[in-house]
């Protein structure tokens, strides 16, 4: 059994950064930050092959975009504590003449960011993109995505959907965040959108589903599981159950935290309920 | 008065599919990316000699315009291909933060633009592209004027580190562009020289600008003649010195008056200049379907028209 706990600790920093960055500008995404924790510090820290320093074309390792970019919190939080800037530039988030704007852009130069995203769905086709540049350059490593999934309401996904089985790309793993939470309700309030890994299927691609998306060690699993599935002539989908809000128990279950940030009261009580770990920035 | 003669006409998309194949044979880096136009877009010599560097995505240009900003990513210079219409409206927050906000060095060429598509009418006949583009920031734009320059074109953008929109069309127009000359973005080319009145002009419209200039001179008037193959960044300088001469200017172009390159030029003239200006242009208004010269005819986007515009604008002197 693979010894966790440093990721474990990793999140729960990574938690209080969220709470405390969206709490000092008033305005962020803390919900589907707060769900993403878990996944993204694995990501980083254990399932990518990442080169030291940061470079636009990424020659020679994995890539990660994320799509939902409003969940810049954690993104933010998680790549600067993998190295990419320095994590006290955390404070800095959203405020004027930041590097770290509301979403995520490459436009103020910060590392480890390789698209601008926010206007959502437009993630899956840069990647690919950036997955058959890799194939132009024999280049083995592989491209992984994050999504809302809100976000595939839009039509755009469907068509990269289309393209990536059709053309065989086959070194992505596109992971869709399954929190059955968007702005105006529950997803299938605002537009049900049926069995997401039916219609995955149906376009072509390779399924894993990880049904506990906010435990490490099913994300270390399941993510091993999609890894040994590429190269094999279809793209990967990962569908990534996960409790939006999750680890601040007054946030979970809930859309109303997907834009909203915590008070001073609901910060301290946050924050309690994540004593700080690897040192708050 | 210098005069312009041709000996033969090609279409501009021609000169695009000849400059990709070129950039083919001499830019490992270039790919190209299509939606379900090839033929149209005369992209099949490139697609012939480079098979691996061409993506053929279907009818999907949204994920076109992404798959390019992706394709960067790994030092690609993707030249993505189909109609202006497609190009620009379609998919205009796809270029907005994929490409422009994201500074990805995408070469949108845009075929099929304006009035001259012809027949299949308005809704293909994107007349809004121009400002479209041009507000986007950091955005180049050009509107090539005949097949060499459009050839030429093609091939520099290449050279240019940033995201391009190159626009030109489906009918065969007059190849008066040397074979030879070398494009330079953001530089005007100066075509005649004259004294009375500064006619600036674009694309397909270029041509029309000399036809025009040659009428102008049986009726005494000396025309000095501006092809702005750039829209975006603006040859401010070659502008300003024209119409530091002559005192007045008529801008042609295949584009909607609003957003087009007449506006830009308006603005380079109230802030240095003000200077009289009438604007050959369509007039806040949709397309419809007939042949190219038809079209241009009914529009007032040809060479009686730009005669008519300067005839007025110099009384307005």
């Amino acid at each position: 059994m693979l010894n966790t706990k440093h990721l474990e600790d990793l999140t729960i920093q990574v938690r209080r950064d969220i709470l405390r960055m969206v709490h000092k500008v008033n305005s962020g995404h803390p919900g589907g930050s707060l769900g993403c924790t878990e996944f993204l510090v694995s990501l980083y820290n254990e399932i990518m092959e990442r080169k030291e320093g940061f470079d636009m074309d990424g020659i020679g390792e994995d890539l990660f975009f994320l799509s939902n970019g409003h969940i810049s919190p954690v993104f933010y939080s998680v790549t600067s504590r993998a190295g990419y800037f320095p994590v006290e530039e955390l404070n800095t988030f959203r405020l004027l003449n930041s590097r770290l704007q509301g979403h995520p852009t490459t436009h103020e130069g910060l590392p480890g960011v390789r698209i601008a995203s926010g206007s959502l769905g437009q993630g899956m086709s840069v990647a690919l993109g950036a997955a058959q540049a890799k194939k132009l350059n024999r280049d083995k490593h592989l491209v992984y995505t994050l999504h809302g999934d809100g976000e595939l309401q839009e039509g755009q996904n469907w068509e990269a959907i289309m393209y990536a089985a059709a053309k065989k790309v086959d070194n992505i793993i596109c992971t869709v965040d399954l929190n059955g939470q968007q702005i105006d309700g529950s997803t299938d309030e605002v537009l049900p959108m049926g069995s997401i890994k039916a219609k995955f299927e149906a376009f072509g691609w390779v399924v894993i589903e990880i049904e506990q998306g906010n435990n490490i060690e099913a994300i270390l699993k399941g993510m091993a599981e999609a890894k040994s599935h590429t190269g094999k002539g279809k793209p990967v989908c990962v569908l990534l159950k996960t409790i939006m809000g999750h680890g601040v128990d007054f946030m979970m279950y809930t859309h109303a935290w997907h834009g909203k940030a915590p008070n001073d009261e609901q910060l301290a009580k946050g924050l309690a309920q994540n004593p700080e770990t690897l040192g708050d920035y | 008065m210098k005069t312009y003669t041709y000996t033969e006409k090609k279409d501009t998309r021609s000169g695009f599919g000849a400059g990709l194949a070129e950039l083919g044979r001499t830019n490992p880096n270039v790919v190209a990316l299509c939606a379900d136009l090839i033929g149209s877009l005369k992209m099949e010599k490139f697609i012939e000699e480079n098979p691996e560097r061409f993506f053929q995505i279907g009818i999907a240009e949204a994920n076109m315009m992404g798959i390019a900003a992706g394709l960067t990513i790994g030092g690609k210079i993707p030249f993505t291909g189909t109609f202006a219409n497609f190009s620009t409206g379609r998919v205009y927050d796809q270029i907005r933060q994929s490409i422009a906000y994201s500074d990805k060095n995408v070469k949108i060429c845009a075929s099929h633009a304006g009035l001259t598509l012809g027949e299949d009418g308005a809704t293909h006949q994107i007349l809004e592209d121009i400002g479209l583009m041009k507000m986007l920031p950091g955005m180049t734009v050009i509107n090539t004027c005949d097949y060499n320059q459009t050839k030429a074109a093609t091939i520099a953008i290449a050279d240019h580190h940033g995201p391009v929109y190159l626009r030109f069309g489906r009918p065969v127009v007059p190849i008066f562009t040397p074979e030879d000359q070398k494009f330079e973005i953001g530089k005007a080319v100066m075509l005649t020289e004259g004294t009375d009145v500064t006619i600036v002009a674009t694309g397909h419209l270029v041509w029309e600008a000399l036809e025009a200039s040659k009428v102008l001179f049986e009726k005494g008037i000396s025309a000095e003649v501006i092809n702005i193959h750039t829209i975006k960044p603006l040859d401010e300088e070659a502008i300003l010195k024209s119409v530091a001469k002559t005192g007045c200017v008529v801008t042609a172009e295949e584009h909607n008056y609003l957003g087009g390159l007449g506006e830009s030029v308006a603005r380079v003239l109230a802030l240095n200049n003000p200077t009289p200006q009438e604007f050959v242009a369509t007039n806040d208004t949709f397309g419809e379907s007939g042949t190219p010269a038809q079209l241009m005819d009914k529009y007032g986007l040809n060479s009686a028209a730009i005669v008519e515009k300067s005839l007025s604008v110099i009384k307005r002197k």
